[in-house]
């Protein structure tokens, strides 16, 4: 083995120091480079499959296309003045408003019902709390499939429960009265626990100190409730609402499997109306106006509440 | 001691409302059909395998097992990847303009699914995948909320064992699997279960993406089973509900408390 030994051109210090720089720099580029490498694939599709559609979106609702023809044919705003003017848009936007409306208080009131009841020192409280929230994670076709038999007004489990009352049990989802409030049952059958969870995890982590100090001041249960818990479980009320809002504005499987938007459009919501559009009645311009719209109702639902909340909710 | 008693009555009450449904479809599914159509209701069936050898007469239930298990198999790998390698990069990795790439990350989570669905459709048209694993899958694998749940891990982890394992010259993607993802089991296995039940309860898009019944999943199955049977055959639709919901009510049975922690964290960090 021979060691050659260079004759040294600069200063051995000197020469240290650029090596030093041009490894440093070597080492960024290598950095970036992985750094590219690693993130690539997943903003590749976050770009294709979750911002690009918005752009899409906007271009096809200009147009008018029936996905068959070779290509969209531009009518510039005219599928949002139909859309905007139609009494058939208004009941769907209407019915989407109530659906929400009822889905949402429902979730919040009975969520934090349940929440205080699996935060009394009950045995199985544990094993209940799990019970309540299984539904949550379980497929919502599925879910939506066993309570189409619960509501079968022959045989089904509803007819039992509402026969011994002496009343005659309705033909749920035929029903135009009865379609809309099945539905919003079966959402907070499978959604309720969810939020009894998220509210239970609120609860336990409030500070113990100020409810005491007001207990020994003589407050009451229910002021304590209201000036107390109430206040501080604030944050996680607006986490619920906003979440239960953009959740149930997109609430689809449950209404494919049990009315089809029907009978008649008693169950039309804002996302039945966009599917119905886009794949059973095949116009593209109509479908991406809806989706547009959606878009921006939830973009506006979650900008304001955030601002309002930013000034209300009781941040610790 | 009376409000005891009214609390446990409640509690109770509440355990027979969530239980009462998945009884109904229990019991129903090992029912004989004269059993199904009797009123007042049988509560205790006779059992019977009928149902299931019916529903699978009906539609072919062992082929949408098999998609809906490589649907989400596959899918939740690929995503759980992008996750965690984003993750890894945004944690401990430089590149200019890192926070805005970031922001563009979080930001796909401001996307309602339900808009992007006939772009997609168009798009997944274009690229020649309707009817395809490929654009059964693919469209789904982008992390927003994982990768954020992630990082955030990753942040937390002592920054003292990762500069170690540099010092001994492990390269990145060594310490990420050797030292890293070791350290975040828990957060793992969380990421891993919520986007596996995710992917098998997918409904709108593998319906839209699909054509033929070879290629659907066990849900949107289910749908065309019910469409198909109607009201008259209530224990056959029942036993293909069982197929679908069992294998999830498993893994929430086995993997409970990483689903609701990963879902309580989400909630009151986020």
């Amino acid at each position: 083995m021979t060691v050659v030994d260079l004759p040294a051109r600069t200063h051995p210090d000197e020469r240290t120091i650029a090596d030093g720089n041009d490894q440093r720099k070597r080492r960024r580029r290598r950095e970036y480079g992985l750094f590219a490498l690693l993130v690539a694939p997943n903003l590749l599709v976050i770009a294709v499959f979750a911002y690009w559609p918005i752009i899409y979106n906007a271009f096809l609702s200009l147009t008018d296309w029936n996905m068959i023809a070779a290509r969209p044919k531009f009518v510039g705003l005219a599928n949002y003045g139909r859309t905007l003017t139609d009494p058939a848009f208004h009941k769907t936007l209407w019915i989407t408003v109530v659906f929400t409306g009822l889905i949402v208080v429902g979730s919040l009131v009975i969520g934090l019902a349940l929440a205080f009841l699996f935060n009394l020192p009950l045995k199985g409280r544990g094993a209940v709390r799990t019970i309540a929230f299984a539904p949550h994670i379980l497929s919502g076709a599925a879910v939506a499939t066993i309570w189409a038999f619960i509501f079968d007004p022959g045989y089904g489990l509803m007819r039992a429960l509402i026969e011994p009352f002496g009343a005659e049990p309705p033909d749920w989802m035929n029903s135009s009265d009865w379609a809309l409030p099945g539905l919003v049952i079966v959402y907070l059958w499978k959604n309720v626990g969810f939020a009894a969870l998220i509210y239970l995890a609120g609860l336990q982590s409030l500070p113990k100190e100020l409810d005491e100090a007001a207990a020994i001041d003589g407050a009451s249960t229910w002021t304590r409730f209201r000036s107390i818990k109430l206040p501080l479980l604030a944050p996680i009320t607006f986490f619920l609402l906003i979440t239960t809002v953009i959740g149930t504005f997109q609430a689809f499987d449950v209404i494919a499997v049990m009315t089809g938007g029907g009978p008649g459009d008693a169950t039309t919501t804002l996302s039945w109306s966009i599917y119905n559009e886009g794949f059973q009645a095949f116009n593209a311009g109509r479908a991406a106006t809806l989706s547009i719209i959606m878009f921006v109702i939830l973009l506006v639902v979650t900008t304001v509440q955030a601002r309002v909340m930013e000034r209300r909710v009781h941040y610790r | 001691m009376k409000t005891r008693a009214i609390q446990y009555v409640v509690l109770i009450g509440v355990a027979a409302v969530f239980l009462g449904p998945l009884y109904w479809l229990l019991s129903t599914a090992f029912k004989q059909p004269t059993q199904i159509y009797q009123w007042p209701p049988a509560w205790w069936p006779h059992l019977t395998w009928e149902n299931f050898s019916l529903a699978w007469k009906a539609a072919p239930f062992d082929r949408f097992f098999l998609n809906s298990t490589i649907i989400t198999v596959i899918g939740t790998a690929l995503k759980v990847v992008n996750a965690v390698l984003t993750a890894y990069a945004f944690a401990y990795l430089r590149f200019p303009f890192k926070k805005i790439l970031f922001f563009a990350v979080l930001g796909a989570m401001m996307v309602p699914g339900h808009v992007t669905l006939l772009p997609n459709y168009l798009t997944v048209a274009t690229l020649g995948w309707i009817n395809t694993y490929a654009g059964l899958i693919i469209p789904g694998i982008g992390s927003a909320f994982a990768t954020f749940l992630m990082r955030q891990h990753f942040l937390t982890l002592p920054t003292e064992v990762t500069d170690a394992a540099a010092v001994d010259g492990a390269g990145h993607l060594r310490t990420l699997w050797r030292v890293v993802l070791p350290m975040s089991r828990p957060m793992l296995i969380t990421v891993v279960v919520i986007t596996a039940v995710e992917e098998w309860n997918n409904f709108v898009w593998p319906l839209i993406v699909t054509n033929t019944a070879s290629m659907r999943t066990l849900p949107v199955g289910l749908l065309i089973l019910k469409d198909e049977e109607g009201l008259a055959a209530w224990g056959t639709i029942m036993a293909g509900t069982l197929l679908v919901l069992a294998p999830m009510l498993l893994i929430f049975l086995i993997a409970q408390r990483y689903i609701v922690g990963g879902i309580t964290a989400g909630a009151l960090k986020g």
